[in-house]
């Protein structure tokens, strides 16, 4: 089994169009979440969110091209533009044939879906523009990706609600470990702030009115956030061989399903998933040290995934630093996973742990050391990153300091 | 008015399959198996029923934050009943 390391990140999210504007707002323990402007909020009892602003598609996509990207389209894009330009890959032509593109994205294109049915229902338009299905269909981020850069391997999306990214890392991780491929672009992108997809999110009851606050005593629920996150993976003995920048090394990856409700979490599932990773990447519990997790911020994930967390670790849980980048970047669903290995990847290799931002005081339930509000100066050496999605489906890929 | 107190104890039989006899205004929530995304759908059947917006957050079930109070079926009643008082007021005026 070849190992696997990361030569090249991108993230476009609600916290930094750049990974470098992200890190230092990791680092700042700035949470973006602000009152929504991208819609209008009238209808809506919930007017928070971490959205992207100050971004001009018109300025980085040719027009026909906009004519085909919906929002989600767009971050994907702009994330892998970023993660391809820093790994130094020419994919076309070169190592393209032997890359697999597989994009993590839980709801496909929210913003194309809810203008067009508006169109017909609302407003009786009898015609819909041609394109109107490449839009909005699931998969489009990665086609795009594959068209620009000239990737012709295996190419998919996968779609697990906000285990989404995490799942679409995981299967890309295990085929460049296989051999399958030599290298992957993965990750996650999701853009879901229009006012239908904000609607259906009010009538579940888990919105948080204020802001996102993992693991406090008075947090009110999760907070919605959009963008995304891509990097490049390859195997090891090629990254060195073309003396490629490494990252970190991707070193685990484990799933498991609830069987259980379809939207509360399972202590047992979420363990599980952990354990599964542990095992893959051939980590121990002790090795871990930083734990980026799920920490949505609802009453429901914040005490399960403690619990768990428990579970999994023992004795050790105690000792690992836990956070929720989440209070700083809201909750991307489907682009979660990515933006968080990201977020983890870049406390790797920058030293520092991000803070769960917005902590106010500890609820008795959740008693680990969740970094409150100030970024962390510590050496990480293996850190683990949860997503538990609704419909029970839990993924968490290890990474590990990269040390030839 | 008898109607909402009945309109509130049938939905939530309904909903979460309970014995209709079994429910008064002194049942506490918590204490009745309502499963959660029960819970949700009887807070939706509500708000159509009724046309209001009820202020249930299921981080904070007992309403403590939001100054209402949900911890008995009594509390539920009157919270609905306050709400479609409000609602009544706010047209007519």
């Amino acid at each position: 089994m070849n190992r696997v390391v990361v030569t090249g990140l991108g993230v476009f999210s609600a916290l930094g169009k750049t990974t470098a504007e992200f890190e230092a707002a990791l680092r700042a323990g700035r949470s973006c979440i602000a009152p929504l402007t991208v819609v209008s909020t009238d209808a809506l009892i919930v007017k928070v969110g971490a959205e992207i602003r100050d971004f001009e598609p018109a300025r980085h996509f040719t027009e026909a091209k906009l004519a085909l990207l919906d929002r989600f389209a767009q971050f994907g894009m702009m994330a892998a533009r970023e993660a391809i330009a820093d790994s130094g890959v020419n994919f076309r032509g070169g190592p393209g044939h032997r890359t697999a593109a597989i994009i993590g994205s839980g709801a496909a294109g929210q913003t194309t879906l809810d203008e067009n049915y508006f169109k017909i229902y609302a407003q009786g338009q009898k015609r819909l523009h041609p394109f109107t299905i490449p839009k909005l269909m699931i998969n489009a981020p990665t086609s795009h990706i594959t068209m620009e850069h000239g990737i012709t391997g295996p190419s998919f999306s996968v779609a697990s609600a906000c285990s989404s990214s995490n799942h679409a890392i995981g299967v890309a991780f295990h085929m460049v470990r296989s051999g399958a491929v030599d290298m992957a672009v993965t990750g996650g992108t999701e853009a879901t702030v229009t006012i239908g997809t904000l609607k259906g999110w009010e009538a579940l009851r888990v919105m948080a009115p204020d802001t996102c606050r993992p693991f406090s005593k008075d947090r009110k629920g999760m907070v919605l956030g959009e963008g995304a996150a891509i990097m490049v993976i390859e195997r090891l003995d090629s990254a060195k061989a073309r003396g490629a920048k490494i990252y970190a090394e991707i070193s685990g990856f484990g799933s498991t399903s609830d069987a259980g409700d379809i939207v509360l979490p399972s202590a047992e599932g979420a363990a599980g998933a952990m354990r599964a990773c542990l095992a893959d990447a051939g980590l121990n519990p002790e090795e871990v040290n930083y734990v980026n997790a799920h920490g949505t911020g609802t009453t429901a994930n914040d005490v399960t995934e403690t619990k768990a967390i428990h579970m999994t670790f023992g004795a050790h849980a105690k000792k690992l630093m836990v956070s929720s980048t989440k209070s700083m970047h809201g909750h991307a669903l489907g682009g979660a996973g990515a933006i968080e290995l990201a977020a983890t990847i870049v406390g790797l290799r920058g030293d520092f742990v991000p803070p769960t931002a917005n902590f106010t005081e500890a609820d008795p339930q959740c008693d680990l050391d969740y970094v409150p509000n100030d970024a962390r100066a510590a050496k990480v050496g293996a850190a683990i990153s949860n997503s538990f999605a609704f419909g029970g489906h839990n993924a968490v890929l290890a990474v590990k300091r990269f040390s030839s | 008015m008898a109607n909402v107190e009945k309109d509130v104890l049938d939905i939530i039989a309904k909903q979460a399959n309970l014995d209709r006899g079994k429910l008064n205004r002194d049942a506490k929530m918590a204490e009745l198996d309502i499963q959660s995304l029960d819970v949700v759908e009887i807070i939706f059947a509500i708000e159509e029923k009724f046309d209001i917006t009820v202020p249930y957050n299921a981080n904070d079930p007992s309403g403590v934050a939001a100054g209402v109070s949900f911890n008995t079926i009594g509390d539920v009643v009157d919270a609905v009943q306050n709400l479609v008082n409000e609602q009544a007021a706010a047209k007519s005026a």
